[in-house]
C-alpha cells in the first residue's frame, strides 16, 4: 500500500483531534481528541518507518522507538490529566472547560 | 598722569562699594561725603589729565590694564583710551557730576537711611560706568559702559519701587534701550566679523581702507546709530525719556538731561570715520535727528509737567546734535553737548528746585508768580532758558548757530526746518518761564506758605552751571567774530582721519552774519510772542482741542507702539503659551503616551481567558507559519 | 587618580548615606561635596602642570572591548568644578530644611553626583551610557518622592522622554561600536571611524535627540518646565544648573568629533531649531504667573542659543558656549535659590501673589537683582562674555540667524524685569509683609554665587583660558 494512505488518515485523524480540542467543552471528550492526535502522529511514524525499510535502510526502526516515547508521554499524561479532571468534577460537578475560566484577569 | 587714568573710574566705583556696603552703617553725612567726595576727587583727576591732553602735540594714548576676552585671534583688552574727546567728556561728567552729587545731598535728605545711601550708591555706579563708556579703547568696552549706564537709569528711575507707575518707566527706558543695544551688539559683531577688531584705531583703518561707500561700513554705521537711537532718546526710540522723568530730579538733570543721553552722540563723534565714508547714512542721521528735534518740540509746546517740557526739550536738544553729526559738523555737535549739559542741568535742578519749594507737585498751571519766593532759582533759570533759547552772548547761542550755519552749508531746507526748530524751543522754553515764575500764585494756601527759596548746597550748584551757561560758549567763538574756535582746534586731531573723506562747506562771512541776525531776531519776537500770551497766564480749565490735543498727548505715540507692538507680541506670546505649548506640543506628547495606553486596553483583549480561543489562535498559527514556510 | 577620586568621592558617601538618620546625612552630604570641591582644585591644578596624569584607563568588560577610562579635558574640569560648585551650593542652601527620610534623600542626591561627573570624565560610550543612566535615575526618584502636588504623572513624562532619548543613544552608541575595526567603545576609536556621510546622517539623529531632549531645545522641551516645577527645588537646581548640560556636553564630546559630517549636514536643521526655541521660550516666558516656570521656561531660551552656538562651531561661540555653560549654571542655581528661599518663606509662587519683598528683605532682593542681570548677560556680569562671544560666533555663521536670536536679549529683559516687578519691587501685601531677610547659610550660598557671578564677570580670562583647549580640538573636526 502506498504510504500516501497512511498521511491521509493521519492528516485526518490529526484534523478531527485538533477540531474536537476546538469545539468541544467536556473535558473527557477534549482529553481523548488529543489522543488522537498523539495517536495519529503515532500512525505517521509507523508508516514512514516501514517505508523507509522497505526502501532498504537499516535505521528505519528509530521511528518506531519514538511511537514509544510518544506512548509513554501520552499514559504518563492521562494519569495526570484524568486526575485533575476528577478534581475538577468533584470541586465544580462538571467536566465543561467553560467554566474553568477563574483564572482569568 | 595719563598712566593714573584708571583712578577717574575706580573712584567713582570705590564710592558706590562703600555706600552700597555700608549703607547701614553710615550716617547720611557720611554717605554724601563719601558719594560727592568721590566724585570730585575724579574731576580733580580728570583736570590734571585734561591738562596734559591740551597740551599741543598730544598723541591718543591707551592704557591696557587687563586681558577681558581672549577667542582664538578675537582678543579684547580692557584698556582705556584718553584723548580729546575722551578727556572732554571726563571733564563734563565729573564736573557736572559733582555739582549734581552735591546738589543730591540735600534734595534727597527726606529719604530714609538706607535709601539715601542707596541713592548715592546707584549714583556713584552711574558715573563709573558713564565714565568706563567715554573711557573705553574699543567698542566692547563702550558697550560695558553703556549697558552700565542703562542699569543704573533703570535703578534710578525707578528709585522709589513702591510705585508701580514708576516702575513702568524704568522698564520701559532699559527694555528700550535693549532695543538700541542689540543694534549696537550686531554693529560690533559686523566689525568682528570684517575687521577682527574692535579697537578703535584698528577699526577706523581698515573701514578707511575700503573706501567711500562701502557696503559693510554702511551696515556699521547704521546699526551703531541705532544703539545711538535708543541710548541718545532719537525716533522712533525716543518715548522712553519722557517717562524717564518719574526719577528724582538731580537724575533727571545728570542722566537724562547732561550725560547719559549725550553718549549716543559721543558714539557717533567718536567713530565719525564711519559716518564721514558712507554721506547717505549721515544723511540719515540727519534727517532722524532733525525730525526728532522738530517732533519732541512741537510736543514740548503743550506739555504741563514741568519736568516732561525740559524731558521733550532735551530730546529735542539730542535731536539737534544729530543733525549736526549728520551734516559733518562732529565739533559742533561735542560744543552743544557740552553747553547743553550745563544748561539743562541746570534748568533741570532749578525744576528740582522749584518743586523742592512746592511740596512735590510739577504741574506748572498749579504754580505761578514763584520769582519773588525764589530768587536765586528764578534768575538761574531765566539764564538757562535764555541759553536754550539762544540769545547772543550766552553758550547756547553759539554751539547751536555753530549748527544751524553748517546745516545751511549743506542743505537749505534742512537749515529752515532747524531754525523753526530753534523758534519752537524758544517759544516753549519761555511759556514754561512765564507760567511758572510770572503771573499770579495759582496753588494752595498751604503751599505758598510753604514757599521758601531752598538751601545754599542746593542754589550753589544753580549758581555755578549759570554762570557755565554764560561763559561756557566762549571757548567756541564762531570765526566771524575773528576769535579762534579754540574747542575746534583742541579736537582736530579726533576729528582728523576723517577730514579726508569729508565735503568741505565755505560760508561767506557776511552770510554767517545775516544767519546769526536772523535766527537772533526770530528767537526774540518769539520770546516776545510767549511773553505775550503766558505773561499773565490764567488757567481756564479748559480741554485742548484739535492740534493742540495732539500735541498734549504727544501725537499718540505710545499708544501707537502698544497697538503695534506691546499688545501683539502679548497675543502672540498667549498664543505660544496656550494654542501652540499646551494644545500642541504638549499635546502631541500626552497624546502619545495615550495612544498607547488606549493600544494597550485594545490589545488586552485578546487575553480572554478562554482556551479554546487561545488554542484555536494557537492552531491558526501554526497554519499560518506552514503556509509561510511553503510559501518561501 | 585625581579623576577617579572625583567619582569615588560622591558614590561612596552617596552609599554610605542611604539609612542615615538626623543630621547625619546633610552633614555627610556637605563634607562630600566640600571634598568633591577639594579634589576639582586639586585637579585645576595638575592640568596647569601635567594634564595628562589626569587620565585613567583601567580594565572594565574586556570581552565587549569597554575599559573604565575618565579623564578631564578643559571642559570636563570645567564641568566638574561646576557640578561640585552646583552641589556644595545646594546643601548649604538646604541645610536648615529638613526633608522626610534625609538618608536617602542625599544619598540620592549624591548619587546622582557621581553619575555627572562620570559623565564629564568618562572616555568610554558604553561608560558614558552608564554614568548617563547612573545620573539620571535618581533623579526620577527624588522628584517622584519629594516632588510637588503632580509628581508622579510629571515624574513619569520626564522618565519617558529621557528614557527614549538614552534608548536611541544606546542603539547609536552600539551601531557605532560594530562599526568600529577593533570593536571598542573607546573614545579614541569612535573618533576614527570615518563612517560614510550616509551613515552619518541618520546616526547623527539617533544621538542629537537624545542630547536634545535632556538640553531641552525646542520642541522636545515640554518635560522641563513641568519638571522643573514639581521637582523639589535642590533637585531643580541641579537638573537646570547642571544636568543639562550633560546634553550640551554630549554634542561637544560624542557628536560634533564622532560624526562631523552629519553634524555639518543637519547643522542649519539644528540651529533653526534653537532659534525658533529662544524666541518661542522667550515669548511663553513673559507671560508666565508661575515664578518657577518662568524661569524655566527663560532657562529654554538661553540653551537654545548654546545649542545654536555649538551648530554653528566656530571658534568664538566654542569658547563662548563652554563658558556659559559654567556661568548659565551659576546664575541660574542662584535664581533657584532665591524661588526656593521665597516659597520657602511664603508658600506661593504665582507672581501676583508676590510684591514688594524689597522693602523687607532687601538683601535678598540686591542678591536677586544682581542674579537676574547676570542672567540677562549685562557687562561685567558672567553672563555677558559667553552670550557675547556665542552671538559673535552665530553672527559669522549667519547674519540673519543671529538678528533673529538677538530678539533674546530684549525679549529677555522683558521677562526678567516684568518677574522683578512683580516679585521684588511695588507695594507689599500682608503675605509678603512677613517676609524675613536672609539666614546665614542662605547669605552664604547667595554670596558665594555673586562674587563668581562679578570675578567672572570681570576677569573671565582663566576661564576661558581653561577650555581653549577643547575649542580647538572641536573646531578642528570640521
Amino acid at each position: 500500500m502506498p504510504v500516501q494512505y497512511y498521511i491521509f488518515l493521519s492528516i485526518a485523524l490529526f484534523c478531527i483531534g485538533v477540531m474536537g480540542v476546538l469545539m468541544r467543552r467536556n473535558a473527557i471528550i477534549i482529553f481523548m481528541c488529543i489522543e488522537l492526535m498523539l495517536n495519529a502522529v503515532n500512525l505517521l511514524l509507523v508508516a514512514f518507518s516501514k517505508m523507509w525499510a522497505d526502501a532498504g535502510r537499516v535505521d528505519a526502526a528509530a521511528a518506531q522507538i519514538f511511537v514509544f516515547f510518544i506512548m509513554v508521554v501520552a499514559a504518563a499524561e492521562v494519569a495526570v490529566g484524568l486526575a485533575i479532571i476528577v478534581m475538577v468534577y468533584r470541586n465544580t460537578h462538571s467536566v465543561d472547560i467553560n467554566i474553568l475560566n477563574r483564572l482569568k484577569n | 598722569m595719563i598712566n593714573l587714568v584708571w583712578l577717574v573710574p575706580f573712584l567713582p566705583l570705590l564710592g558706590f562699594l562703600i555706600n552700597g556696603l555700608g549703607r547701614r552703617y553710615l550716617s547720611k553725612s557720611q554717605v554724601s561725603i563719601t558719594g560727592s567726595g568721590v566724585i570730585l576727587a575724579a574731576f580733580a583727576v580728570s583736570v590734571l589729565i585734561f591738562l596734559d591732553v591740551r597740551q599741543p602735540g598730544f598723541q591718543a594714548q591707551e592704557v591696557p590694564l587687563f586681558d577681558f576676552i581672549s577667542a582664538g585671534t578675537l582678543q579684547i583688552p580692557f584698556a582705556f583710551r584718553v584723548d580729546q574727546l575722551s578727556a572732554l567728556f571726563l571733564l563734563i561728567i565729573t564736573g557736572v557730576g559733582s555739582l549734581i552729587h552735591i546738589y543730591s545731598a540735600t534734595y534727597m535728605h527726606d529719604e530714609s537711611k538706607e535709601g539715601f545711601a542707596r541713592y548715592f550708591a546707584y549714583l556713584n555706579l552711574f558715573v563709573f560706568s558713564m565714565l568706563i563708556l567715554v573711557l573705553g579703547a574699543n567698542y566692547v568696552m563702550m558697550f560695558i559702559g553703556w549697558e552700565g549706564v542703562g542699569l543704573c537709569s533703570y535703578l534710578l528711575i525707578g528709585f522709589w519701587f513702591k510705585n508701580t507707575a514708576f516702575n513702568n518707566a524704568a522698564k520701559k527706558a532699559f527694555i528700550m534701550n535693549r532695543i538700541g543695544d542689540l543694534g549696537f551688539l550686531l554693529g560690533i559683531f559686523f566689525m568682528i566679523m570684517q575687521f577682527g577688531s574692535v579697537s578703535f584705531p584698528e577699526v577706523f583703518e581698515k573701514a578707511a581702507a575700503l573706501g567711500l561707500n562701502n557696503g559693510t561700513v554702511a551696515a556699521i554705521a547704521l546699526l551703531l546709530f541705532v544703539g545711538a537711537m535708543g541710548k541718545s532718546a532719537q525716533i522712533p526710540l525716543y518715548t522712553w525719556l519722557p517717562d524717564a522723568m518719574a526719577g528724582p530730579t538731580p537724575v533727571s538733570a545728570l542722566i537724562h538731561a547732561a550725560t547719559m543721553v549725550t553718549a549716543g552722540i559721543y558714539m557717533v563723534a567718536r567713530s565719525n570715520v564711519l559716518y564721514t565714508l558712507v554721506p547717505h547714512i549721515q544723511s540719515v542721521v540727519a534727517i532722524i535727528g532733525l525730525a526728532t528735534a522738530l517732533l519732541a518740540a512741537s510736543i514740548a509746546l503743550k506739555q504741563n509737567d514741568i519736568k516732561k517740557v525740559l524731558a521733550y526739550s532735551t530730546v529735542s536738544q539730542l535731536g539737534y546734535m544729530f543733525l549736526a553729526l549728520g551734516v559733518g559738523a562732529y565739533t559742533a555737535a561735542v560744543f552743544h553737548v557740552m553747553t547743553h549739559a550745563f544748561f539743562k542741568a541746570l534748568l533741570f535742578l532749578g525744576s528740582g528746585s522749584v518743586i523742592h519749594a512746592m511740596g512735590g507737585e510739577q504741574d506748572i498751571r498749579k504754580m505761578g508768580g514763584l520769582k519773588k519766593y525764589l530768587p536765586t532759582t528764578h534768575w538761574t533759570f531765566l539764564v538757562g532758558c535764555l541759553a536754550i533759547s539762544g540769545i547772543p552772548g550766552l553758550s547756547g547761542f553759539f554751539s547751536k548757530d555753530e549748527i544751524l550755519a553748517h546745516t545751511f552749508a549743506h542743505s537749505k531746507v534742512l537749515y529752515v526746518l532747524g531754525l523753526l526748530g530753534a523758534l519752537m524751543t524758544a517759544f516753549y522754553m519761555f511759556r514754561l518761564y512765564y507760567i511758572t515764575f510770572c503771573g499770579k500764585f495759582r496753588g494752595t494756601h498751604e503751599q505758598e506758605h510753604h514757599l521758601h527759596e531752598s538751601s545754599a548746597a542746593m542754589t550753589l550748584p544753580l549758581v555755578i552751571l549759570a554762570i557755565l551757561s554764560i561763559v561756557g560758549g566762549y571757548i567756541g567763538l564762531p570765526e566771524v567774530l575773528g576769535a579762534p574756535h579754540w574747542l575746534a582746534a583742541y579736537l582736530s586731531p579726533v576729528f582728523a582721519p576723517s577730514a579726508p573723506f569729508a565735503e568741505a562747506h565755505h560760508l561767506q562771512h557776511s552770510t554767517e552774519w545775516m544767519l546769526m541776525g536772523l535766527s537772533t531776531v526770530l528767537v526774540i519776537v518769539f520770546i516776545l510772542l510767549a511773553r505775550r500770551q503766558y505773561v499773565r497766564y490764567e488757567d481756564s480749565g479748559r480741554e485742548n482741542t484739535g492740534l493742540a490735543k495732539v500735541l498734549e498727548n504727544k501725537w499718540y505715540v505710545d499708544e501707537l507702539y502698544d497697538a503695534v507692538i506691546v499688545k501683539p507680541l502679548g497675543m502672540l506670546s498667549r498664543f505660544f503659551q496656550d494654542a501652540l505649548e499646551k494644545g500642541g506640543i504638549d499635546r502631541l506628547v500626552n497624546g502619545i503616551g495615550r495612544g498607547v495606553q488606549w493600544g494597550s486596553q485594545q490589545a488586552r483583549r485578546v487575553q480572554s481567558g478562554q482556551v479554546g480561543f487561545y488554542i484555536f489562535a494557537m492552531v491558526i498559527g501554526i497554519i499560518v507559519l506552514f503556509v509561510i514556510g511553503l510559501l518561501l | 587618580m585625581l579623576t577617579v577620586l572625583l567619582i569615588l568621592i560622591p558614590l561612596v558617601t552617596g552609599l554610605l548615606t542611604f539609612g542615615g538618620k538626623g543630621s547625619g546625612p546633610k552633614v555627610l552630604g556637605l563634607v562630600s561635596s566640600l571634598a568633591s570641591l577639594a579634589v576639582v582644585a586639586g585637579a585645576l591644578f595638575q592640568f596647569q602642570s601635567a594634564p595628562e596624569g589626569l587620565q585613567v584607563t583601567a580594565a572594565w568588560i574586556p570581552q565587549l572591548g569597554s575599559t573604565f577610562s575618565v579623564g578631564l579635558d578643559g571642559m570636563g574640569l570645567m564641568l566638574c568644578l561646576l557640578t561640585a560648585i552646583a552641589f556644595l551650593l545646594v546643601f548649604i542652601t538646604i541645610y536648615n530644611r529638613d526633608y522626610e527620610r534625609p538618608g536617602s534623600f542625599y544619598g540620592l542626591m549624591l548619587l546622582s553626583q557621581a553619575g555627572l561627573v562620570g559623565v564629564f570624565t568618562a572616555y568610554d560610550a558604553l561608560l558614558f551610557y552608564v554614568f548617563w543612566e547612573l545620573a539620571l535615575i535618581p533623579v526620577y526618584f527624588l522628584c517622584s518622592m519629594w516632588g510637588g502636588e503632580k509628581r508622579v504623572p510629571v515624574t513619569f513624562k520626564f522618565f519617558i522622554y529621557t528614557f527614549t532619548g538614552s534608548l536611541l543613544m544606546l542603539v547609536g552608541i552600539i551601531y557605532l561600536y560594530l562599526q568600529s575595526p577593533d570593536r571598542s567603545f573607546s573614545y579614541a576609536s569612535f573618533t576614527n571611524l570615518n563612517l560614510p556621510a550616509q551613515e552619518q546622517s541618520w546616526l547623527f539623529w539617533l544621538l542629537f535627540v537624545a542630547f536634545a531632549i535632556k538640553m531641552p531645545i525646542f520642541p522636545f522641551h515640554t518635560w522641563q518646565p513641568d519638571t522643573y516645577e514639581q521637582s523639589p527645588t535642590p533637585v531643580t537646581m541641579i537638573l537646570s544648573g547642571v544636568m543639562v548640560k550633560m546634553g550640551l556636553f554630549g554634542v561637544l564630546r560624542w557628536l560634533l568629533p564622532v560624526l562631523p559630517q552629519g553634524a555639518f549636514m543637519w547643522a542649519d536643521v539644528a540651529i533653526v531649531l534653537s532659534v525658533i526655541g529662544i524666541v518661542y521660550a522667550s515669548c511663553i516666558a513673559m507671560v508666565q504667573q508661575d515664578f518657577k516656570r518662568l524661569i524655566a521656561y527663560s532657562s529654554i531660551a538661553h540653551i537654545g542659543l548654546m545649542s545654536a552656538a555649538i551648530f554653528a562651531n566656530n571658534e568664538q561661540s566654542l569658547q563662548g558656549i563652554q563658558v556659559q555653560m559654567f556661568n548659565h549654571g551659576i546664575n541660574i542655581i542662584g535664581l533657584w535659590i532665591v524661588v526656593e528661599i521665597i516659597q520657602q518663606r511664603l508658600k506661593v509662587k504665582n507672581m501676583e501673589e508676590l510684591g514688594g519683598i524689597a522693602q523687607y528683605a532687601p538683601r535678598m532682593a540686591i542678591f536677586l537683582v544682581i542674579i537676574a542681570l547676570a542672567n540677562i548677560a549685562l557687562p561685567l556680569t558672567n553672563g555677558f562674555v559667553g552670550e557675547f562671544l556665542m552671538f559673535s560666533g552665530l553672527f559669522q555663521y549667519n547674519i540673519w540667524v543671529m538678528a533673529v536670536a538677538g530678539l533674546g536679549i530684549i525679549l529677555a529683559a522683558v521677562y526678567t524685569l516684568n518677574m522683578l516687578q512683580k516679585v521684588i519691587f511695588g507695594e507689599s501685601n500682608s503675605l509678603t509683609a512677613t517676609t524675613t531677610d536672609l539666614q546665614n547659610t542662605e547669605l552664604v550660598a547667595l554670596s558665594l554665587i555673586v562674587i563668581v557671578i562679578l570675578v567672572l564677570g570681570v576677569y573671565p580670562r582663566p576661564m576661558l583660558e581653561l577650555v581653549s583647549s577643547t575649542t580647538e580640538l572641536v573646531n578642528s573636526v570640521f
